[in-house]
């Protein structure tokens, strides 16, 4: 990783590029003008006969530049904001939103423009915060959302609880709805998946764990689009994980209700066979479902029910995961390998290369009103270049977080990041 | 005072339960008689023998401090012997109690009941039990009709008319009374109304009620004419209606930057008793330019007073009074 620059200072131009930008479709061999924090220009055939001689060149070689990856769910833990920049940005990661169970949460103006400082100074990712649903994640009463959103918070939830009192979660979507706020939830009836630690299912019973049923995924999503309706509020689903739940979600978007929802890479690259002997990496929130819900979920994504697909990265230290299964904490890592498994449903044929990107990209921030996501003559200078068909492994070693506890540890994957360019500077170099 | 005699017969309705239902002529001659007791109340010993002789009770099932007296003063302005009745709540929690409750009071032959209640159609309930005229002083979140009828008289002697006005109902509009009475009013009157508010303190399908719904306060008060701030009822509200009084005064509270959208001489109202600091700033309600407020009150006994004359004169349409020995006998019959 190159040095650090406070800011950025005159024209660079990117050039020799495959240009992709899912918002346009633009797919052309071209080039990109920066200057300073800025995209100048971004164009099919840019370069093609001259550089301007007062900028900075990079040549691409012929490699993909695209949108920088916009992950709309993120777990900090701590405050050590630079280690997450370090494995955004090793990862394409330019602007991520991260949950409101930080320390402290994020239930009050103070704290929204903490993690926003934090974030600026460590000079890295653009991290965006939720704001809490309720006051101290407990599901009781409502935070100052009105408030929140001000301050800059993009959405509303209670980040991995579900908000179980329905009528909480009514008053939530109505209020929320008076000043047009989005509210995301966690889609896990707590009661029924009480102690449960894996899908529910065959592997549970041969491993003796405790199962969690999709129902309880089911009896959520099912009682929200009600309420949804009921409201008019603004819904989103975090990580859905089953065939069933795409059903529901898919007929509730056919009538018209609000609503969207996301996956991440586990629910469409792994199943539960991934716990395999006890893997406590593969343990996850939601739980890693059967083959079917795998299935379901890639077909989710390519008749477009699911909207976006978010890393849930969950960094988690080695002393929380070395347990027992039944007392390890859920999460996994996943903004490093964001691109390369999303990139799997390409190199396997269930999308093209500008709808994956899209679904990391433009979908993400167009669902929480982020003007990123999109190559723009005018917008922040933050996009990746990287190479869809360099094959690495995911191992240890190879990541920048410090804690390892990726879902995917040892997969050979395709698709790499090479470099991230945020506001111009570039931030990440692999090959440098 | 008029020169028109006054005549009470053309008003309708033997009780007044709420402002649903009356006609634009039923309006207007409560608000009219109104009006000409603004003046007399005005002047020093003004007390009238109108009521003479009748009995006015009021009955109120739930605290009230303004109200009953505003009703109290009305009665004794007129002449009328007035019996404050407070029934603690806790002692008339069935129907059937309060059915009980209704005739005996009915046993003393008073003519005039004004009841309040906390449940809505309650004071309906009463009055189909009982021989006398009764005034709804406040049922549940159902009318309270002399409210609605006293902020139209202070707006019609500020602005000279009602119809065509740009009224906005803001706050707390899921439990208030003063907003159902006031709604149909300003609708019955020609006015349009707005109600502003955030998504949970509006009832369901508010918009059949005739009126445009806004969840912004400057979006709503574009170009108001009047502006009716409502008491946030905490103690009607179980929880999670809003987060924080603090995040429900900045967008919702009525201070001076957000009534910059209303007109420059648009009217403040309040029906009372203010939170202050909660639903409106301060300095805004105790503008003297531009706030009502007070005058509200004033308004108050006088409209009383039309009501409880207006249909005290109907009970002798419908009665023909008893001669006092018959009724002695009568009533010595029933002991």
């Amino acid at each position: 990783m190159i040095n650090k620059l406070p800011e950025a200072h005159g024209k660079t131009a990117f050039i020799n590029a495959r240009l992709l930008d899912p918002a346009t479709g633009l797919d052309a061999k071209g080039g990109v003008l920066t200057d300073g924090e800025f995209i100048v220009e971004a164009a099919q055939g840019l370069f093609d006969d001259s550089v301007p001689e007062d900028a900075a060149i990079i040549d691409c070689q012929g490699q993909c530049l695209a949108p920088g990856l916009v992950d709309m769910r993120i777990q900090i833990s701590g405050k050590d904001f630079a280690n997450v920049g370090a494995s955004a940005v090793a990862g394409g990661v330019t602007t991520a939103v991260c949950q409101p169970n930080t320390t402290p949460i994020v239930d009050d103006r103070a704290v929204v423009e903490f993690i926003a400082r934090a974030a600026r100074k460590a000079g890295l990712t653009k991290i965006y915060p939720y704001g809490a649903l309720t006051k101290g994640l407990e599901g009781q009463e409502l935070a100052e959302m009105g408030l929140l959103a001000e301050s800059g918070a993009v959405a509303f939830t209670d980040a991995t609880q579900a908000v179980s009192n329905a009528r909480t979660m009514c008053q939530a979507l109505s209020y929320a709805s008076t000043f047009g706020l989005m509210l995301i939830q966690h889609p896990e009836e707590a009661t029924l998946a009480e102690g449960g630690v894996m899908n529910e299912g065959e592997t549970a019973t041969r491993l003796g764990l405790t199962g969690i049923p999709k129902e309880a995924e089911l009896i959520i999503i099912e009682r929200d689009l009600r309420l949804a309706k009921m409201t008019g509020g603004r819904l989103h689903f975090a990580h859905v994980s089953t065939a069933e739940s795409l059903d529901l979600i898919r007929a509730a978007k056919d009538k018209g209700i609000s609503v969207t929802c996301d996956t991440a890479p586990p629910y469409f690259a792994l199943n539960e066979t991934a716990v395999g002997d006890y893997r406590t990496f593969a343990k996850l929130t939601p739980p890693l479902r059967s083959e079917a819900d795998r299935e379901a979920i890639i077909e989710g994504l390519r008749d477009g029910t699911i909207d976006a697909i978010a890393s849930d990265h969950t960094p988690k230290s080695e002393d929380m995961k070395r347990l027992p299964f039944a007392d390890a904490a859920y999460g996994g890592l996943g903004m490093e390998t964001l691109l390369a498994i999303t990139l799997e449903l390409v190199h396997n044929g269930h999308l093209n290369l500008l709808e994956a990107l899209g679904l990391i990209t433009q979908h993400p921030a167009e669902l929480l009103g982020l003007s990123a996501g999109r190559l723009k003559p005018g917008a922040a200078a933050d996009f990746i270049v990287f190479d869809p068909d360099r094959g690495w492994q995911v191992t240890e070693q190879g990541l920048h977080s410090k804690a390892k506890n990726t879902p995917f540890d040892g997969r050979p994957v395709q698709g790499r990041v090479l470099k991230t360019v945020i506001d111009g500077r570039l931030v990440f170099d692999l090959d440098a | 005072m008029s020169d028109m005699p006054f005549d009470s017969s053309v008003f309708p309705q033997r009780h007044l339960l709420g402002i649903e239902g009356l006609s634009p002529v039923d309006i207007s001659l409560l608000l009219d008689r109104a009006d000409e007791y603004v003046g007399l109340n005005r002047s020093v010993g003004g007390k009238l023998d109108t009521l003479s002789g009748r009995t006015v009770m009021n009955l109120f099932f739930e605290a009230s401090t303004r109200t009953r007296t505003s009703f109290e003063l009305a009665g004794k302005r007129l002449g009328a012997d007035v019996i404050n009745m407070s029934v603690s709540t806790s002692s008339i929690k069935k129907g059937e109690t309060l059915i009980d409750t209704a005739m005996t009071l009915n046993a003393m032959h008073p003519d005039v009941l004004v009841v309040r209640h906390a449940s809505s159609g309650a004071v309906k309930l009463l009055s189909e039990k009982v021989n006398c005229a009764v005034i709804n002083a406040g049922d549940g979140r159902h009318e309270h009709p002399t409210q609605a009828l006293l902020d139209a008289l202070t707006i019609r002697r500020r602005k000279g008319h009602l119809d065509g006005l740009q009224v906005a109902i803001c706050g707390d509009i899921l439990h208030s009374r003063v907003a159902r009475s006031n709604i149909h009013l300003l609708n019955i009157m020609g006015a349009r109304v707005r109600l502003i508010a955030p998504k949970p303190l509006l009832p369901a399908e508010a918009e059949r009620l005739g009126v445009e719904v806004f969840y912004d306060m400057e979006a709503g008060l574009r170009d108001c004419d009047i502006v009716m701030m409502l008491r946030l009822q905490m103690e009607r509200m179980e929880s999670n209606f809003f987060p924080t009084m603090r995040e429900y005064f900045h967008f919702f509270g009525l201070d001076y930057a957000k009534l910059q959208a209303a007109k420059p001489d648009a009217l403040i109202m309040h029906p009372g008793p203010m939170n202050r600091g909660v639903e409106i700033a301060s300095d805004v309600a105790d503008d003297i330019g531009r706030s009502a407020i007070r005058e509200q009150v004033e308004m108050g006994v006088a409209v009383r007073m039309a009501c409880l004359e207006v249909l005290s004169l109907n009970l002798v349409h419908e009665e023909p009074s008893v001669p006092e020995e018959v009724q002695d006998e009568l009533e010595g019959d029933e002991a």
